[in-house]
């Protein structure tokens, strides 16, 4: 039996149907068709679904579609400012931040909630921060300088 | 995708809406953070007919500290918890063990309360919540009664609850003037991993005189472990580096664990008399 949710979504209200047993992860994918939100390990543990709810970094693999009943979500959709990449996006670009892209989606978000939190974070808080977020090919390192590049230019 | 199996979900709007759910159906469970309970429903490792989602309650979300303690809604997310200011003030050892537990996209969904429902022998929280004489107040068809964290816990994956109650509640009396509390787990990784062995320690110490000391380990036996000999020991006692020895060796010859994965059983032995000796050199010294 499908329950209508109602949520705004990267700022705009959305209403659709979802069957309790559905995560958010999958109402995005495959009801309202943002397939920039990947799925990696489905358990919460490699973080490329990450994406805000009420302003709260979450993997969205591990929320029910219906737990979004009248909350706020931003996907990596909702990150670039209208048709220009949002700092951050234009660093991972600029650093070479990325190979395969799968995890890259979910480390913008992550990294954005951070700046958005805590503009001044230093390195040793964007690694820890980005902890929860896996990626098999760049070996990190190139990811943190683009945070830390986009951190410096949105200061 | 992994996918769960079918299943009912409602939104309580209070403790005694959510009472009367749990208590409806033997395949009733309750839906905090999801982080334990999502992934358990995706394994098959866990069935639900019905999901009662409580984070609609105020009383479970809310975080709040009076004069008596401070009342941690079951359904808290960890992020809020290590953010607030009285837990940051009154309880600094239980912002830091909720900065911990997981990683930062986990801890915006995950609540200590969860962290003490799943009752893992692993759980970061609860040797702290012990140490600090935490109870869990909880609420079912029989009405509500509080329990002892210490003994919330019963075996690997099961908690002190009867069919149909809930945690609603975890609350920490305010810690007398003079007490320090820490939590330290060894991990083989930076973050994001499960502790091979954890202490956690509140000790009071009035006029050089230690007057509480409660300690109890994680990882090392069926449930989180409280070893209330190690209070015996030192309290009474002024703090010196032989007496922290000695409470330690209490903690480490109270683990039981077992061989796994993780670690020997000797290793994490040895790793609880190593972080006992610590995190009470960090409380007492």
């Amino acid at each position: 039996m499908k329950t209508q949710v109602s949520m705004i979504l990267n700022g705009e209200p959305v209403e659709f149907l979802a069957e309790p047993r559905q995560t958010l992860l999958e109402c995005l994918r495959d009801t309202l068709h943002l397939t920039g939100t990947k799925e990696g390990c489905g358990d919460g543990n490699c973080g490329s679904c990450c994406v805000t709810l009420d302003g709260n970094l979450v993997t969205s693999c591990l929320v029910l579609g219906v737990e979004a009943q009248g909350r706020n979500v931003t996907t990596i959709e909702g990150i670039a400012r209208g048709n220009d990449l949002h700092p951050l996006q234009k660093a991972f670009i600029d650093h070479a931040a990325l190979q395969c892209g799968i995890c890259t989606p979910g480390f913008i978000v992550a990294a954005n909630a951070l700046l958005d939190a805590e503009p001044d974070a230093d390195e040793e808080r964007i690694r820890a921060w980005l902890a929860n977020n896996l990626c098999r090919c760049t070996g990190y390192d190139k990811i943190v300088r683009a945070v830390q590049a986009a951190a410096k230019e949105m200061r | 995708m992994l996918q769960m199996k079918p299943f009912e979900y409602i939104v309580a709007p209070s403790v005694d809406d959510a009472a009367r759910a749990l208590g409806s159906r033997a395949d009733a469970r309750v839906l905090a953070g999801g982080t334990d309970l999502i992934v358990q429903l995706k394994s098959g490792r866990r069935e639900a007919g019905l999901i009662v989602d409580v984070k609609r309650i105020p009383e479970l979300t809310a975080i709040a500290m009076n004069a008596d303690g401070l009342r941690l809604g079951a359904a808290a997310a960890c992020i809020h918890i290590a953010a607030n200011r009285d837990v940051r003030t009154h309880y600094p050892a239980l912002a830091e063990v909720a900065a911990l537990i997981g990683g930062t996209a986990i801890q915006g969904r995950a609540s200590i309360g969860g962290n003490l429902c799943n009752a893992a022998p692993s759980a970061d929280a609860v040797p702290l919540l012990i140490a600090l004489s935490a109870s869990a107040r909880v609420a079912g068809p029989a009405g509500r009664r509080e329990i002892a964290v210490e003994d919330f816990c019963i075996a690997p994956g099961k908690n002190a609850l009867a069919p149909g109650e809930f945690l609603v509640e975890i609350f920490i009396p305010k810690p007398a003037s003079g007490t320090r509390a820490k939590y330290l787990r060894f991990i083989p990784r930076n973050e994001m991993d499960i502790a091979v062995a954890g202490v956690g320690v509140a000790a009071t110490v009035v006029d050089g005189k230690i007057t509480m000391a409660r300690l109890a380990l994680a990882s090392v036996a069926s449930t989180p472990l409280f070893v209330r000999e190690v209070g015996g020991a030192l309290e009474g006692q002024a703090p010196s580096a032989a007496l922290i020895e000695q409470a330690a060796a209490l903690a480490q010859a109270a683990a039981r664990p077992i061989s796994d994965m993780r670690a020997p059983a000797d290793y994490r032995r040895h790793l609880c008399g190593v972080l006992s000796r610590r995190a009470l050199s960090a409380v007492l010294g």
